[in-house]
């Protein structure tokens, strides 16, 4: 069905908005800042929290290609604040970039990840659990879930957008960190709560190595131990009607991250759809950084008022 | 509706600038308090976790068999001086620069710590101390790990010459 599209005119760039942005980087270089030790995976899960008190904000954009219509490039915002050392809380906002088409907001998350174990084990859980309120032109691929195939982002986004989901959707994540190597699954379940919906399935598992085990002594943006190595693969596995493959897309997608001691991290990952129903290139970047003492300062700021 | 590349670059540039500015103005109020905060300029924090001397309890919770791990670097100046580069990015921040306590960590510079084996050093930062806030390191690599400790354990000979040097 072809929709007679309505003309978008660009979003207005207001003076606020140029000069928070600026606002933004130049408090990015005035305030605390922490260095992680963070993972090249965008998709997969490891049993790491984010330290207490600390807020890392990330920026993830990711290209797809699309048979049969534009391709797209869908970006979303992360933040990401250790309320305690075992508990994670991160709230998301995304958008999408149709070429041909439009852009538009996409949609909020709101997750949380729960570390069950004290101390580190064989195998060590943590609980994901995650609400969604996003339409259907929700294109960023964070997770891939149940019959989502290529084909479904086919569409107008002013078709798309026309369907409103709210998700719940749970994820036990596995990870173990041996000899440098860190391994780990995310089996995941999620349910629309809009009325009718089966519960829906699906995985990600990754691994990763630094380039280095051993730091060198020196201050070093370009340390081989400042970059990690990994590879993840994602995809459905259909939902509780009909469990399996059948009509399920999956990808393997090779990721890089690098962790500079100035306390930004970038990442890097092409991702290549390994059956018919996936989109052909997913290719992924981002930039994060953190913020130590973060919800001290809040405090403080708060307690002034 | 055509494409038109400038209108698609219009439109990136304006969602992201839109969502930098939520982010701006999170951090603008808070990023003042940040820098006034640090663990440099707030000494009165230090005394919270000084004062808590219970944490150090947790050393005697490594078992014997961790304890009684030696660490590979042991005699290694390089590894003194890539641990402090690690300290300093990763625990300074709760620790205080020179490891002297900090508003959510203890000082590291006391008898406890630094008469501890470097094995239960090795453990307690592989393990955390997560219901205290303390999370755990192992996502460091063990060579890593092992650095920071001959760092931790550098710091009493540092200060064992700093008290000749005073005398």
């Amino acid at each position: 069905m072809q929709i007679p599209q309505t003309e978008r005119k660009p979003l207005p760039l207001p003076g606020a908005s140029v000069l928070s942005a600026l606002v933004l980087l130049i408090s990015t270089f005035f305030s605390s800042y922490s260095c992680a030790q963070e993972s090249p995976y965008i998709v997969t899960y490891d049993h790491y929290l984010e330290e207490p008190g600390n807020l890392d904000v990330e920026y993830f954009s990711t290209f797809g290609t699309q048979r049969a219509s534009g391709d797209f490039h869908a970006f979303w915002m992360e933040f990401e604040y250790g309320a305690k050392a075992w508990w994670t809380t991160e709230f998301y906002v995304d958008a999408q970039t149709t070429f041909h088409d439009s852009t538009l907001f996409t949609g909020f998350r709101w997750e949380n990840r729960f570390r069950v174990l004290q101390r580190e084990h064989f195998i060590n859980p943590v609980i994901y659990v995650e609400y969604e309120q996003k339409n259907g032109a929700d294109k960023i691929l964070k997770e891939v879930e149940g019959h989502d195939v290529a084909s479904d982002y086919a569409d107008l986004n002013s078709l798309l957008s026309q369907e409103h989901d709210h998700e719940l959707e749970f994820k036990l994540l596995l990870s173990k960190t041996f000899k440098g190597w860190n391994v780990a699954v995310n089996p995941l379940a999620g349910k629309n709560l809009s009325a009718g919906h089966p519960w829906e399935f699906g995985y990600a598992m990754g691994a990763s190595h630094p380039l280095a085990l051993r730091a060198s002594p020196n201050r070093c943006n370009f340390c081989r131990e400042n970059f990690i190595a990994g590879v993840e693969m994602y995809g459905g596995l259909g939902d509780a009607e009909s469990f399996g493959l059948n009509v399920t897309s999956h990808y393997l997608a090779p990721a890089l991250a690098w962790n500079l001691p100035s306390g930004w991290t970038l990442r890097l990952s092409p991702g290549f759809g390994l059956n018919d129903n996936s989109h052909g290139l997913v290719l992924r970047w981002g930039v994060s950084r953190e913020f130590a003492g973060f919800g001290e300062a809040v405090r403080q700021f708060l307690g002034r008022l | 509706m055509r494409f038109s590349l400038r209108n698609c670059f219009q439109h990136l540039v304006a969602a992201t600038l839109l969502t930098a500015s939520s982010v701006g103005l999170l951090i603008l109020p808070t990023s003042a308090a940040l820098a006034k905060n640090s663990p440099k300029q707030q000494p009165d924090g230090l005394a919270q976790a000084k004062d808590d001397r219970s944490v150090y309890a947790e050393i005697a919770k490594a078992p014997e068999n961790a304890r009684s791990k030696r660490n590979p670097f042991e005699n290694d100046a390089d590894a003194v001086t890539a641990g402090r580069k690690l300290f300093e990015q990763h625990c300074a921040e709760c620790h205080g620069n020179m490891a002297e306590g900090g508003k959510k960590g203890p000082s590291l510079r006391e008898e406890e710590v630094q008469r501890a084996s470097p094995g239960a050093l090795f453990w307690v930062l592989t393990n955390g101390v997560v219901r205290r806030g303390m999370p755990v390191w192992s996502k460091l690599p063990e060579p890593q790990r092992w650095q920071i400790v001959s760092f931790l354990k550098s710091l009493r000979e540092t200060e064992h010459v700093s008290s000749l040097n005073s005398q």
